[in-house]
């Protein structure tokens, strides 16, 4: 691992820029062997107090991350710019494989910076390469900010306890960019495995009969759930009704043609980790399918008409948070194309 | 009246589209193929989810063991192997999901075992699984195994799947592998079977295709009005270990050129398919083979070297030579170096000439396609004082660097007009930044997808050995003793003799 790094305070983007061609330059004369990543760029912008969080977060994302990290610290009360820039390399010391270079800046800020904060990130970011935003701890204006040079916001609607004003604010991103949703990552191996479930010929049509869902989630993850409300509603073609919320759990009604589908969310206190705790998928023959967390994936229990039940396991390691961060970089790079009609669905939901 | 199934509108979007629920039956189950690659692939994609929704695995092998001994051989084999650590919970279901059945592959109450079990595994799911039998056996047992199991009725079956895998080598030259399609054949039907290449699911090689038929930069090039010549290169540092009894009856040859090289060759080559469906593209690719003239008996001394590495010096220590191995026969002519010229009569290729080489014990491990373009037919720069002028070359690094490199020539800074060869380079690993899932991730759940497009097909595999037929036919003509190279060095002097006007090889 090599690291080269460079300091300044009271600094400006132009310094920075001008010492990362430097460190690179530098870098380079030493070893052919050593190529800086080209992937994408990730704008993080943070409270001062959680810098450290934040770093231990992306160190943890594994396999996905970064190229080039531009950590905004956001300090009450300061009016000056403090950075400093490393870049380190993931050599083995093989001299026959290449070294591949990461590239962060970081840069202590002030609220005030945030305004302008595409002024000051503009050097600093790789062109050609997809820029994503990321405020963890609020700072819509830091994200407001940059709408001319994100092409991505990576977010968790989770974040926010109003579900409702989750989802406003994510529809009001989607005019400029894409967005890349935490929660909605969560629910990924719930929607490939609803999907494998109902994939067989034999239960494809039952997919016409579902009329109930219920969905249970961890109490802070009440937007998972309707996510995945919003998922099933656009891609199975229901018309969504009202969701309500009554002491803290949610429930409401969508049509599938001339029938009505029952859905409700029931918070479970015990989970341990954000998202989905598990998914029952009620048929009108009375069938039913429960999908729910277990030990090396999720405990799948099928009942039929006739009483007969079936229970197996779908495989699958939990990512973890980490790797759900991890995974949302990497959907950076790529598009889906259900998550819009998904969360417009939600919306409609709890409008 | 048959019912047309509506397609299920809850895949749009998924990068992992559902697999119908598999048992996959694996015969060799306690063999190296098994262990090194196959356990720890199937593990790889139960941890990322990507196996189907239920899944289970048969083992069969001759070692008498109950199912708990195979699961802690496997539990072994994963936890050694694994490209990742693996995660407890998810093991231990995996291995719940495992049954064995021991008996040798001749044996009808292996048969019987196995179909019990599966039924069995069906009847306890209520549904009927694919199955997807791999033989990941010595090749000798091939046609006893696709017998045996259609005698057993096990070759087909009413609302699933079945498939039949078939590890390389797919026979020893054309009337071994035509009697192996026979064979199989004769109880599968082709689009049952799925001959595996693992070259096939390398990332790069597959990027080959998005790269040609991605991009319109490269099309207007790829033909012999700009294209000088093309070398495909599999050079291995290593020797042959402890593959001696298998290696010694295949050599270089069999073992590299006429499946993985060829394959290479064929998606160079080839002309963009209609679609990216397995039968487009493969028959796009057997029109290159058939397009290739192989070498007369008289023309192999002409366009194919063939030799042996002697002793030498790797990575830093005294190696014996290729006939001082344990194992090889005295006196072997079993060549561990082939390199060969051969051309692709077309429009788009005539007169193009086409090098390959591989080896065991060169001075690097590296695996490459490079195509060299025409030079330009006029340099107005000063040549004195430039570093050697070379025509511009597309690499793509099969491996161990994952990747494209063009070579441009470039000023050199400075008050004169001198000029020197640079690159441009894409690195997976700069722009990806994550780990190639391992070829057999990718096939292995390619054959449960049932999806052939990376798989050789029977017209393809005898094709390739139509290719390489003539030149075994000539050297079992002449047995004389093999050209030797010095091991950890580049290769035999003698390859250099099959260039065409002034070419060169790479280096490695």
């Amino acid at each position: 691992m090599t690291v080269e790094v460079w300091a300044a305070e009271n600094t400006t983007p132009a310094d920075i820029d001008s010492a990362l061609r430097h460190l690179l330059e530098e870098q380079h004369g030493r070893g052919e062997g050593l190529a800086p990543a080209r992937v994408l760029n990730m704008v993080a912008v943070v409270d001062a107090s959680w810098r450290g969080e934040v770093l231990n977060r992306l160190e943890r994302v594994g396999r996905y991350h970064p190229s080039r990290t531009v950590l905004c610290a956001v300090e009450d009360g300061r009016t000056t710019l403090d950075a400093s820039a490393r870049l380190s390399g993931d050599g083995t010391g093989d001299p026959s494989l290449i070294s591949v270079v990461e590239e962060r800046v970081d840069i202590r800020m002030g609220p005030s910076h945030l305004k302008r904060l595409d002024a000051i990130v503009d050097p600093l970011i790789v062109s050609d390469l997809i820029t994503v935003v990321w405020a963890p701890h609020g700072h819509h204006d830091a994200i407001e900010a940059m709408r001319g040079l994100a092409d991505v916001v990576l977010l968790d609607s989770a974040d926010d306890p109003n579900p409702s004003r989750a989802i406003s604010w994510v529809c009001r991103l989607q005019e400029h960019c894409y967005v890349v949703d935490l929660a909605w990552l969560r629910g990924t191996p719930w929607r490939e495995r609803i999907a494998a479930t109902f994939d067989p010929d034999q239960w494809r049509l039952a997919l016409r009969q579902i009329s109930k869902i219920v969905i249970r989630h961890r109490p802070d993850s009440a937007i998972s759930g309707i996510l995945m409300l919003g998922w099933l509603t656009s891609r199975l073609g229901w018309t969504p009704g009202s969701l309500v919320e009554e002491g803290g759990r949610h429930h409401g009604r969508a049509r599938a043609g001339k029938v009505e589908v029952g859905l409700r969310l029931e918070p479970v206190p015990d989970l341990s980790a954000p998202g989905l705790g598990g998914i029952t998928v009620e048929t009108s023959d009375g069938s039913t399918l429960s999908l729910d967390r277990s030990q090396g994936g999720l405990a799948a229990k099928r009942t039929t008409r006739d009483g007969r039940e079936s229970s197996w396991v779908v495989l699958g390691a939990s990512r973890g948070e980490a790797g759900i961060l991890g995974e949302g970089i990497r959907q950076a790079l790529l598009r889906d194309p259900t998550y819009g009609p998904a969360i417009r669905c939600a919306g409609k939901m709890l409008s | 009246m048959a019912t047309v199934q509506q397609e299920n509108p809850l895949t749009e979007g998924l990068e992992r589209t559902p697999v119908h629920p598999t048992t996959l039956i694996i015969f060799g189950a306690t063999g190296d193929l098994a262990q090194r690659k196959l356990l720890p692939a199937v593990y790889n994609l139960a941890h990322e989810g990507a196996l189907p929704e239920r899944f289970n695995l048969i083992g069969i092998a001759r070692t008498d063991q109950e199912h708990d001994e195979y699961r802690s051989f496997a539990q072994e084999a994963i936890q050694k192997y694994s490209r990742r650590t693996p995660d407890e919970a998810v093991l231990s279901s995996l291995l719940d999901r495992m049954r064995y059945v021991p008996g040798s592959f001749d044996d009808p109450a292996a048969y019987e075992s196995i179909e019990s079990i599966a039924k069995e595994l069906d009847d306890e799911a209520g549904m009927a699984f694919n199955r997807v039998f791999y033989l990941a056996t010595a090749p000798s047992f091939f046609e006893t195994i696709a017998e045996a199991l259609g005698q057993r009725g096990l070759d087909r079956r009413e609302n699933a799947e079945v498939r039949l895998v078939v590890e390389k080598p797919f026979g020893h030259d054309l009337e071994s592998a035509r009697q192996l399609n026979r064979a199989l054949l004769s109880v599968f039907e082709e689009r049952q079977i799925y001959r595996i290449d693992h070259y096939l699911g390398k990332e790069t090689v597959q990027n080959a295709l998005v790269l040609r038929f991605g991009n319109g930069i490269f099309e207007p090039l790829w033909n012999r009005s700009y294209i000088d010549n093309v070398q495909i290169t599999a050079a291995e540092d290593i020797g042959i270990g402890t593959r001696a009894e298998y290696y010694d009856r295949s050599g270089a040859l069999r073992d590299i050129v006429q499946n993985h090289l060829l394959q290479l060759l064929t998606i160079l080559a080839m002309e963009p398919p209609v679609s990216f469906s397995a039968d487009e593209v493969r028959n796009e690719k057997v029109k290159v083979l058939h397009a290739i003239n192989p070498p007369t008996l008289e023309e192999v001394t002409q366009r194919v070297v063939r030799a042996q590495y002697a002793s030498g010096v790797a990575e830093g220590k005294d190696v014996p030579g290729y006939l001082e191995e344990q194992g090889v026969a005295s006196g072997s002519t079993t060549e561990t170096y082939v390199a060969l010229r051969l051309g692709i009569d077309n429009w788009r290729w005539a007169g193009v000439p086409i090098y390959m080489r591989a080896g065991k014990r060169l001075s690097r491990r590296v695996t490459e396609i490079a195509v060299t373009l025409k030079p330009v037919p006029h340099l107005a720069f000063q040549e004195s004082g430039s570093l050697g002028v070379r025509p511009n070359q597309l690499i793509l690094n099969v491996q161990p660097n994952e990747g494209v490199s063009l070579s441009l020539v470039a000023k050199i800074p400075g008050a004169r007009m001198r000029v020197r060869p640079v690159n441009m380079e894409f690195a997976y690993g700069t722009s990806f930044m994550s780990q190639s899932p391992e070829a057999y991730e990718r096939l292995i759940l390619d054959t449960m997808r049932g999806d052939a497009t990376l798989f050789a097909r029977d017209d393809e595999v005898e094709a390739a050995w139509g290719i390489v037929d003539p030149i075994l036919e000539a050297w079992s003509q002449d047995g004389g003793p093999l050209p030797q190279y010095a091991a950890g060095s580049p290769g035999p002097a003698e390859a250099d003799e099959i260039l065409l006007d002034g070419a060169e090889w790479r280096a490695l």
